[in-house]
Protein backbone atom coordinates (compact mmCIF):
# COMPACT_ATOMS: atom_id res chain seq x y z
CA UNK A 1 0.00 0.00 0.00
CA UNK A 2 1.03 3.17 -0.96
CA UNK A 3 2.00 6.12 1.81
CA UNK A 4 2.71 9.66 1.42
CA UNK A 5 3.79 12.22 3.89
CA UNK A 6 0.59 14.67 3.56
CA UNK A 7 -1.40 11.04 4.03
CA UNK A 8 0.39 10.37 7.63
CA UNK A 9 0.41 13.59 8.68
CA UNK A 10 -3.18 13.89 8.01
CA UNK A 11 -3.66 10.13 9.44
CA UNK A 12 -1.91 11.26 12.67
CA UNK A 13 -3.79 14.80 13.22
CA UNK A 14 -7.25 12.49 12.88
CA UNK A 15 -6.20 10.48 15.37
CA UNK A 16 -4.63 12.96 18.14
CA UNK A 17 -7.67 15.62 17.16
CA UNK A 18 -10.23 12.70 18.16
CA UNK A 19 -8.36 11.50 21.11
CA UNK A 20 -8.06 15.48 22.49
CA UNK A 21 -11.58 15.96 21.70
CA UNK A 22 -13.00 13.41 23.59
CA UNK A 23 -11.04 14.09 26.36
CA UNK A 24 -11.76 17.94 26.61
CA UNK A 25 -15.24 17.76 25.74
CA UNK A 26 -18.05 16.18 27.60
CA UNK A 27 -20.82 16.78 24.65
CA UNK A 28 -20.61 14.58 21.47
CA UNK A 29 -21.72 18.12 19.53
CA UNK A 30 -19.16 19.79 21.37
CA UNK A 31 -16.35 16.94 20.48
CA UNK A 32 -17.18 16.87 17.20
CA UNK A 33 -16.77 21.04 16.74
CA UNK A 34 -13.64 20.69 19.18
CA UNK A 35 -11.66 18.09 17.09
CA UNK A 36 -12.78 19.52 14.08
CA UNK A 37 -11.19 22.78 14.71
CA UNK A 38 -8.00 21.03 16.43
CA UNK A 39 -7.85 18.48 12.97
CA UNK A 40 -8.02 21.92 11.10
CA UNK A 41 -5.51 23.71 13.09
CA UNK A 42 -3.17 20.33 12.58
CA UNK A 43 -3.30 19.71 9.16
CA UNK A 44 -3.09 24.15 8.44
CA UNK A 45 -0.36 24.39 10.64
CA UNK A 46 1.64 21.29 9.28
CA UNK A 47 1.54 22.51 5.81
CA UNK A 48 2.24 26.19 7.06
CA UNK A 49 5.12 25.06 8.76
CA UNK A 50 6.30 22.98 5.38
CA UNK A 51 6.23 25.99 3.45
CA UNK A 52 8.49 27.99 5.96
CA UNK A 53 10.92 25.30 6.07
CA UNK A 54 11.09 25.12 2.36
CA UNK A 55 12.95 28.95 2.64
CA UNK A 56 15.21 27.48 5.22
CA UNK A 57 16.97 24.39 3.25
CA UNK A 58 19.29 22.39 5.38
CA UNK B 1 -20.46 12.13 57.83
CA UNK B 2 -16.77 11.64 57.92
CA UNK B 3 -14.94 9.07 55.76
CA UNK B 4 -13.66 6.74 57.90
CA UNK B 5 -9.79 5.24 57.44
CA UNK B 6 -11.42 1.74 55.80
CA UNK B 7 -13.55 3.50 53.22
CA UNK B 8 -10.34 5.91 52.26
CA UNK B 9 -8.27 2.85 51.80
CA UNK B 10 -11.11 0.93 49.66
CA UNK B 11 -11.17 4.07 47.46
CA UNK B 12 -7.83 4.34 46.79
CA UNK B 13 -7.77 0.54 45.91
CA UNK B 14 -10.68 1.44 43.18
CA UNK B 15 -9.02 4.50 41.81
CA UNK B 16 -5.22 2.78 41.62
CA UNK B 17 -7.86 -0.39 39.99
CA UNK B 18 -9.19 1.74 37.52
CA UNK B 19 -5.66 3.34 36.73
CA UNK B 20 -4.13 -0.04 36.14
CA UNK B 21 -7.23 -0.91 33.56
CA UNK B 22 -7.20 2.47 31.69
CA UNK B 23 -3.12 1.64 31.75
CA UNK B 24 -3.68 -1.70 30.33
CA UNK B 25 -6.25 -1.55 27.89
CA UNK B 26 -7.27 1.89 26.32
CA UNK B 27 -10.49 3.82 27.19
CA UNK B 28 -11.33 0.63 29.57
CA UNK B 29 -10.96 2.74 32.60
CA UNK B 30 -13.92 5.23 31.37
CA UNK B 31 -15.30 2.12 30.38
CA UNK B 32 -15.49 0.98 33.96
CA UNK B 33 -16.75 4.03 35.04
CA UNK B 34 -19.76 4.11 32.90
CA UNK B 35 -18.47 6.83 30.24
CA UNK B 36 -19.15 4.92 27.59
CA UNK B 37 -18.97 7.06 23.93
CA UNK B 38 -15.36 8.33 25.76
CA UNK B 39 -14.09 4.64 26.55
CA UNK B 40 -15.21 2.95 23.22
CA UNK B 41 -13.44 5.97 21.44
CA UNK B 42 -10.25 5.63 23.24
CA UNK B 43 -10.49 2.29 22.53
CA UNK B 44 -11.09 2.65 18.88
CA UNK B 45 -8.70 5.62 18.24
CA UNK B 46 -5.32 4.65 20.47
CA UNK B 47 -5.66 0.78 19.34
CA UNK B 48 -5.44 2.01 15.86
CA UNK B 49 -2.81 4.44 15.91
CA UNK B 50 -0.80 1.88 17.26
CA UNK B 51 -1.51 -0.53 14.96
CA UNK B 52 -0.64 2.07 12.00
CA UNK B 53 2.43 2.76 13.99
CA UNK B 54 3.47 -1.03 13.45
CA UNK B 55 1.87 -1.29 10.13
CA UNK B 56 4.48 1.78 9.52
CA UNK B 57 7.39 -0.38 10.77
CA UNK B 58 8.09 1.76 13.87
CA UNK B 59 9.80 0.33 16.86
CA UNK B 60 8.99 -0.97 19.83
CA UNK B 61 12.24 0.43 21.80
CA UNK B 62 14.00 -1.70 24.24
CA UNK B 63 14.56 -0.40 27.79
CA UNK B 64 18.00 1.38 27.47
CA UNK B 65 19.35 3.14 30.30
CA UNK B 66 22.47 3.77 28.81
CA UNK B 67 20.59 5.34 26.24
CA UNK B 68 18.31 7.89 27.73
CA UNK B 69 16.16 9.22 24.63
CA UNK B 70 15.64 5.48 24.03
CA UNK B 71 14.80 4.60 27.35
CA UNK B 72 12.06 7.52 27.59
CA UNK B 73 10.96 6.41 24.27
CA UNK B 74 10.00 2.94 25.09
CA UNK B 75 8.94 4.59 28.61
CA UNK B 76 6.20 6.48 26.26
CA UNK B 77 5.63 3.40 24.28
CA UNK B 78 4.55 0.97 26.83
CA UNK B 79 2.33 3.98 27.93
CA UNK B 80 -0.44 2.38 25.60
CA UNK B 81 -0.12 -0.97 27.99
CA UNK B 82 -1.02 -4.49 27.29
CA UNK B 83 -0.92 -3.93 23.28
CA UNK B 84 3.08 -2.91 23.47
CA UNK B 85 3.31 -6.39 24.92
CA UNK B 86 1.42 -8.33 22.83
CA UNK B 87 3.29 -6.80 19.56
CA UNK B 88 6.41 -7.34 21.35
CA UNK B 89 5.48 -11.13 22.39
CA UNK B 90 4.61 -11.90 18.67
CA UNK B 91 7.80 -10.21 17.51
CA UNK B 92 6.14 -7.05 15.93
CA UNK B 93 7.82 -3.74 16.42
CA UNK B 94 11.39 -4.64 15.32
CA UNK B 95 11.53 -1.20 13.16
CA UNK B 96 13.20 -1.21 9.91
CA UNK B 97 15.69 1.92 9.79
CA UNK B 98 15.36 2.05 6.15
CA UNK B 99 11.83 2.13 5.65
CA UNK B 100 10.63 5.26 4.60
CA UNK B 101 8.24 5.31 7.30
CA UNK B 102 10.19 4.15 9.83
CA UNK B 103 9.88 7.39 11.91
CA UNK B 104 6.69 8.08 10.90
CA UNK B 105 5.57 4.73 12.85
CA UNK B 106 7.56 5.67 15.73
CA UNK B 107 5.60 9.31 15.90
CA UNK B 108 2.48 7.11 15.90
CA UNK B 109 3.95 4.58 18.73
CA UNK B 110 5.16 6.96 20.81
CA UNK B 111 2.51 9.27 21.20
CA UNK B 112 -0.60 6.31 21.34
CA UNK B 113 1.44 5.70 24.46
CA UNK B 114 1.55 8.93 25.61
CA UNK B 115 -1.94 9.90 24.38
CA UNK B 116 -3.22 6.77 26.71
CA UNK B 117 -1.29 8.12 29.53
CA UNK B 118 -2.94 11.43 29.34
CA UNK B 119 -6.39 8.97 29.16
CA UNK B 120 -5.14 7.60 32.15
CA UNK B 121 -4.95 10.79 34.14
CA UNK B 122 -8.58 12.01 33.09
CA UNK B 123 -9.65 8.22 34.61
CA UNK B 124 -7.90 9.43 37.71
CA UNK B 125 -9.58 13.02 37.73
CA UNK B 126 -13.03 11.36 37.60
CA UNK B 127 -12.61 8.64 39.90
CA UNK B 128 -11.11 11.91 42.32
CA UNK B 129 -15.05 13.90 41.59
CA UNK B 130 -12.85 16.34 39.97
CA UNK B 131 -14.84 16.15 36.48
Amino acid sequence: MRTSHVGLMILFALFVSVVFATLMRDDPKQQLRFGAQLFTAFVVGGIALGWILYFFPL
Amino acid sequence: MRATTADREQSATYTYLICLAAWAIPGAGHLLLGRIQKGVTFLVALTLMFLCGLWLQGRLFPVEIRQPLVALAALADMGIGLPFFIARGAGAGAGRVVALTYEYGNAFLIVSGLLNMLVVLDAFDITQGRK
